[in-house]
């Protein structure tokens, strides 16, 4: 069998974010998955898909808020801890800089996507991400 | 006019490694395994979903020259390692329980099982990164 490519332990990385990001997970978890010492898996990861795990993991996290603040009823508090994060100050501060907005402006400016079309999860969670690398308040991510 | 779509083609790393992943952890079911000597022995590998006869999924190596120079087959295999191939969707009577069973197998789960408008779904990968998606529809 020809042996797998490295990228694809990379992938089971970034995998794993988009489904445990309500988890506290450290660069040593990920690197650990991506068989790779956690500096050398910082730049590895930064060069397979454009942007360092920590930014990735906290995107994630701003998408998957934004996206319960559309289609839930859920406080700002809850749906702060709900995606991983733990300070609702700081998370306020991402959310504003990332969306133009505070978190209560968001919800009442979105309709649910859904009501609009049935694209799957999926579709929603990779389109929803926001890009920006503007933020730095999510400092847990960094650590290793 | 189009009639009906009969196949589609999924890129894979590795030809055995899937077969055994789309047969023994999905539970798919062999439908062609033909190696044709005279294309530079092509391996034409499908499978399909029991119960669905007329729909197969294409089992496809990435090809070399003189389909693709090096180059070209090296970029294939990154993006496929990289998740960025694309995917098959599938739907299910019980997603819970389907869930439950792949991942007991040893399935690669990259969202649990989630309501949704239309019903419940989840997603996974294969070993070579291609995504699919399995969902109750209401």
């Amino acid at each position: 069998m020809a042996s797998t490519h490295p990228v694809r332990h990379l992938l089971r990385a970034k995998d794993l974010i988009d489904a445990r990001y309500r988890d506290e997970l450290d660069v040593a978890t990920l690197a650990n998955v991506a068989l790779l010492s956690p500096a050398h898996f910082s730049r590895e990861f930064r060069r397979a898909f454009g942007e360092p795990p920590h930014q990735y993991l906290l995107t994630r996290r701003l998408e998957r808020a934004a996206a319960l603040l559309r289609n839930t009823d859920r406080s700002v508090a809850d749906i702060c801890l709900l995606v991983g994060l733990k300070s609702v100050g700081s998370f306020t501060t991402s959310f504003g800089r990332t969306f133009g907005m505070s978190p209560t402006a968001y919800r009442a400016a979105h309709a649910p996507a859904l009501s609009r079309a049935r694209v799957p999860t999926c579709v929603l969670q990779a389109y929803a991400r926001p890009q920006s690398s503007m933020f730095g308040e999510d400092g847990r991510g960094r650590r290793g | 006019m189009l009639k009906q779509l009969t196949h589609t083609q999924v890129w894979v790393h590795d030809q055995d490694e899937a077969l055994a992943f789309y047969t023994e952890k999905l539970g798919m079911e062999l439908r062609e395994d033909i190696t044709l000597p005279e294309l530079g022995d092509f391996r034409w590998l499908s499978v399909g979903v029991p119960g669905q006869s007329d729909v197969a999924i294409t089992l496809m190596a990435i090809p070399g020259p003189p389909v693709f120079d090096e180059e070209t087959r090296a970029q294939i295999q990154e993006l496929l390692a990289k998740g960025a191939s694309g995917g098959l969707f599938f739907s299910t009577d019980d997603v819970r329980a389907s869930y439950e069973e792949l991942k007991g197998r040893g399935v690669e789960f990259l969202q649990e099982p989630t309501e949704q408008p239309y019903g419940i779904d989840a997603g996974f990968r294969d070993p070579s990164g291609n995504q699919f998606r399995l969902a109750q529809l209401n």
